[in-house]
């Protein structure tokens, strides 16, 4: 064997690269003849393809998942829309031929001459959109004249429809198109400009799974820019259904409930955290939001003032008023600051430092236990159990009941409301926490804020024992041919902070509530399902003290709001409601009364899901 | 110190057939950005561009004064350095369109994928010298080289830059088919090459293996570069034997191809200038790797020889498959089209090609 001892031998490195020069030689034969082949043998058809623009792309739009209710009944659909475009390559006068279709479909030129400006500069052989959603006449009155109309086209392409209008509204959300912030964020893989995305809801944040993946076709066309063939297609995927835990009947009855008022209500499964009812009032309608809602109709929903854009079941934060009694009892039962025998005398006021505080029964409840003072709703029995517990102690307990922060419900804008505490009055107002506040606290008024699903949840975790779930509104993820994509199972967050016996006491007490002889809530008593529950009025004024408040709404904008949360049947609860009703003045006569027709409705039409199951 | 005799050799005709290349490459570049950019942007990429060559002249002097046979002993350490940035890349790389390519350092913005191709060249070519044998390369010798190529293999796939890594296998295949292989070693490495890919096929992910697919027949995409490669025929085809003339493609100008001014330059050539404008360039390209394997032949050293023949056999690749590509001989991959696609980095890897070409052409006489 010859080493080369690095220096190369002279007749082997030619001979090495005389083998190289001829590889390339013979490649670059290769590239010419391919050159030769496509110039001048194809030459001349793919000069006549290109004169044409002949082969083009033509993107086609993903439907939307469905979505369903719990029982499989369809809430938000999709429905063909009829979209004008124009190719303006091929239109070749695109002045003369948008005023032609001005004409015929008698609508302003300058609004199809926005439309076009909007698209910009881009490709001219790209379809711009002229008109969306056009009517069935004008779509028979283009068809009819398409060969007078070079490059105009009509793309069906499928567009949101939801069905009952106003319904759900807050928790469907609405669609819009994406803006060029959100596609700069790379949030939305794929999505164009142009596309409609979820906003708000259930709609965006579930916009993933809903949005799907467009296709698209290679066609060819002539020189009007009609497709002569289609040379190959990938049809898109549409987005995967969602079900949802909602009961669409109930939500109908509840919504029909809140007509004429301001307010809010959640019904939840007990069992398992999940969503039946949310109910926001007043309402929008979705429709209105496809194609891009009108600067009237937008301007009219934020300046209602019932605020018809907030979810008032989750944005918006109430004091919670007499409904917090239950924790407040927590607190002091489980601190052993009072017990079961415990009684306290009620004059109708109590005296704390120099002040008098009242109690809403001007001539005093008389001995109340605790089991009276929370049927009869005694402020003094809570006063003097809140001085015993103290403030820190309350938030405490009403933090471990899930107040005071985000109930983790898969929708944004979610509040987390506000439990206050001692430290926490020092940091947001540098002032000493003074003990007259604890009697506003225990009673669920001054600093405490919740939002009605904060109170849905913890009254459902009262209702099972003592599980607080985190509230699920989509059960599964489904794709059209109906492969499940993703389950969410139910989550389970944390457990009251209240022993079997406190929480024994607690529940006889709400029982007696509605069932017995002095209950607040004993009006709304049915036939057959007994209710435990509690009601609460919660005081306006102290709330928003900075908002400015118009003369003629003062009256009704000064009255208090109504809540009740209850859950049924009291023995083994199904439902579990939080109602709050803004200026509904009492929880006995406005808030209740909402939610036991849901009651009524919900157990009954569950006997006789149960009387099906039986028989099947 | 400084040998008179450098300057005498200094290679003249190989710069000015650089200067052509780079004079027709600008030339294409212009009616290629005109088509696809307002006036304000072809005007700023323009620039750029000159200013890169220019740049690109600068890094090419720089490569040839430090004699080559310095790189010779210099090898690991070079190569150690590709390697590091690389693997910093992996860490502090910049991140666009889905892979992690760039450095940045400061103001520049390095792509030590293409530093890679230089280093590789290099210390394969220093390997090579000392083993290289008559009757060809045995597995033994063959282990060091299969190191030195697979590890920025795999770490230029992982950002993903799939074209890169292919092209540095193949660069380093050209290498060592060039020194020789023993006649069972070639067979067995085809063998196992072949026996390999069901094994890799079975790894890969389902994207995975649909993204291979389409590179191997874009009419599988015909959504993304299978309609590319349409219309990249298409405006190829329409040029025919002289071409519509400069800045008249219509393919070109109504911006069919989203990359026409970098990896599709080609179909903007052969739509402006025809199989004559075409014909030119391949010649000057031709020219071109004539001359650097001239240069191999005109080496008394196997260090040079060798490293001269790599660098010619990476700017033989780059265009081959880029050319190929955009006549739908190739899967789509992004490969540039040296001194003619747009893009800072492909210049000066290629420029510093050139200077190590120049400097081992003017050392051809000095003393071992």
């Amino acid at each position: 064997m010859v080493e080369f001892d690095r220096n190369p031998d002279k007749e082997w490195i030619k001979q090495r690269l005389i083998g190289a020069s001829i590889c390339i030689l013979l490649m670059f034969s290769l590239l010419f003849l391919r050159l030769m082949y496509l110039q001048i043998i194809k030459g001349e058809d793919f000069r006549l393809l290109s004169e044409k623009n002949a082969v083009r792309l033509k993107s086609i739009k993903s439907s939307r998942g469905l979505i369903f209710d719990r029982d499989k009944k369809l809430l938000v659909d999709n429905r063909p829309s009829f979209n004008l475009k124009i190719v303006r390559e091929d239109a070749g006068d695109v002045n003369k031929i948008v005023r032609k279709v001005a004409d015929l479909i008698q609508t302003p030129f300058q609004e199809l001459m926005d439309n076009i400006a909007k698209a910009g500069k881009g490709a001219f052989y790209k379809p711009v959109t002229l008109k969306n959603s056009i009517s069935r006449d004008q779509l028979a009155v283009i068809e009819a004249h398409k060969f007078d109309l070079p490059g105009i086209q009509i793309d069906i392409e499928p567009i949101r429809y939801y069905i009952y209008k106003k319904t759900a509204a807050h928790l469907l959300g609405y669609l819009g198109e994406i803006n060029i912030k959100e596609l700069k964020s790379g949030n939305y893989p794929n999505v164009k400009s142009g596309d409609s995305i979820g906003k708000y809801g259930i709609e965006k944040s579930f916009q993933k799974y809903l949005h799907g993946k467009r296709g698209g076709r290679q066609i060819e066309v002539d020189a009007n820019g009609r497709i002569i063939k289609v040379l190959r297609t990938i049809e898109p995927v549409p987005g995967f259904d969602l079900n949802l835990t909602l009961d669409l009947e109930l939500q109908r009855t509840a919504e029909k409930m809140l007509e004429n008022r301001d307010g809010a209500v959640v019904a939840i499964d007990p069992a398992n955290g999940d969503i039946l009812v949310m109910a926001s009032n007043p309402s929008f309608d979705q429709n209105d939001f496809i194609g891009g809602i009108t600067t009237q109709k937008w301007a009219a929903l934020i300046s209602h003032p019932g605020k018809p854009m907030n979810n008032k079941a989750i944005q918006a934060e109430y004091p919670p008023a007499s409904t917090y009694k239950i924790i407040t009892s927590f607190a002091a039962l489980e601190e052993k600051h009072i017990d079961i025998n415990t009684t306290v005398f009620c004059p109708g006021f109590l005296k704390y430092g120099n002040r008098k505080y009242r109690c809403w029964k001007k001539y005093g409840h008389g001995n109340m236990n605790i089991s009276e003072g929370l049927e009869q709703s005694c402020d003094v029995f809570y006063y003097q159990a809140g001085i015993k517990t103290g403030v820190d102690a309350l938030a405490q307990y009403a933090m471990g009941c899930g107040l005071g922060a985000k109930t983790g419900i898969m929708l944004g804008n979610e509040r987390r409301g506000l439990i206050p505490t001692a430290a926490w009055k020092k940091r947001r107002f540098n002032e000493p926490w003074q003990g007259g506040e604890t009697l506003s606290i225990a009673i669920g008024q001054g600093f405490n804020l919740v939002t009605p699903l904060q109170m849905a949840v913890f009254i459902a975790a009262v209702g099972n024992g003592g599980t607080l779930y985190r509230p699920r509104i989509v059960k599964s993820i489904e794709a059209s041919d109906g492969k499940i994509i993703k389950k969410i199972d139910p989550e389970i967050k944390g457990g009251l902070p209240a022993s079997k016996e406190t929480l024994d006491i607690v529940k006889n007490a709400l029982f007696q509530v509605v069932q017995g002889a002095h209950g607040t809530a004993r009006g709304i008593r049915l036939k057959d399902v007994d209710i435990a529950g509690k009601t609460g009025t919660a005081q306006v004024f102290s709330i928003k003290k900075g908002e400015e408040i118009k003369s003629e709404e003062l009256e009704y904008s000064l009255r208090d709001h109504a809540w009740f949360v209850c859950y049924a049947p009291a023995d083994d609860p199904v439902i579990a409601i939080a109602v709050m009703i803004e200026h509904g003045e009492h929880g006995s006569s406005a808030a209740a009364p909402v939610a036991g027709a849901l009651i009524e409705q919900y157990t009954k039409k569950n006997k006789k899901t149960d009387r099906q199951a039986a028989t099947d | 110190m400084f040998d008179r005799r450098l300057i005498e050799n200094f290679d003249w005709g190989f710069v000015l057939l650089i200067l052509m290349i780079c004079a027709a490459g600008l030339t294409i570049l212009y009616s290629a950005l005109t088509a696809g950019h307002d006036a304000g942007v072809v005007h700023i990429l323009f620039k750029k561009q000159i200013i890169w060559m220019g740049a690109g002249f600068v890094v090419m002097m720089i490569a040839l004064i430090i004699d080559y046979r310095e790189f010779d002993k210099l090898n690991l350490f070079i190569y150690a350095l590709c390697v590091g940035l690389l693997i910093s890349v992996m860490f502090f790389g910049q991140l666009g369109g889905g892979s992690r390519r760039w450095l940045v350092l400061g103001f520049v913005r390095i792509q030590p994928s293409e530093l890679m191709k230089i280093a590789l060249i290099i210390s394969l070519a220093s390997a090579y010298s000392t083993s290289a044998c008559q009757a060809g390369l045995n597995f033994r010798k063959l282990i060091k080289p299969a190191i030195l190529c697979l590890i920025p293999f795999f770490l230029i796939v992982n950002q993903p830059d799939l074209g890169t890594g292919l092209l540095l296998l193949f660069i380093a295949a050209s290498i060592t088919l060039f020194v020789k292989v023993e006649r069972k070693v070639f067979f067995a490495l085809s063998g196992l090459s072949l026996a390999a890919i069901p094994l890799v096929w079975y790894l890969l992910k389902d994207y995975q293996k649909s993204r291979i697919l389409i590179f191997l027949n874009p009419d599988r995409d015909p959504l993304g570069s299978g309609y590319h490669i349409i219309q990249s025929k298409i405006a190829i085809g329409s040029g025919m034997l002289t071409g519509k003339g400069f800045l008249k493609g219509t393919q070109n100008a109504l911006s069919f191809l989203p990359e026409q001014h970098t990896d599709f330059i080609v179909s903007v050539l052969a739509e402006e200038w025809g199989l004559m404008g075409c014909g030119l360039l391949l010649t000057l390209y031709f020219i071109l790797l004539f001359w650097g394997l001239n240069i191999a032949y005109n080496c008394r050293n196997m260090f040079g020889s060798i490293l001269a023949f790599g660098i010619t056999s990476m700017i033989f690749c780059q265009i081959f498959i880029n050319i190929g590509m955009v006549m739908g001989l190739m899967p789509v991959v992004g490969v540039p089209l040296p001194l003619v696609s747009y893009g800072g980095s492909s210049v000066i890897t290629n420029m510093v090609g050139f200077g190590i070409l120049l400097n081992i052409s003017m050392r051809k006489f000095s003393p071992n």
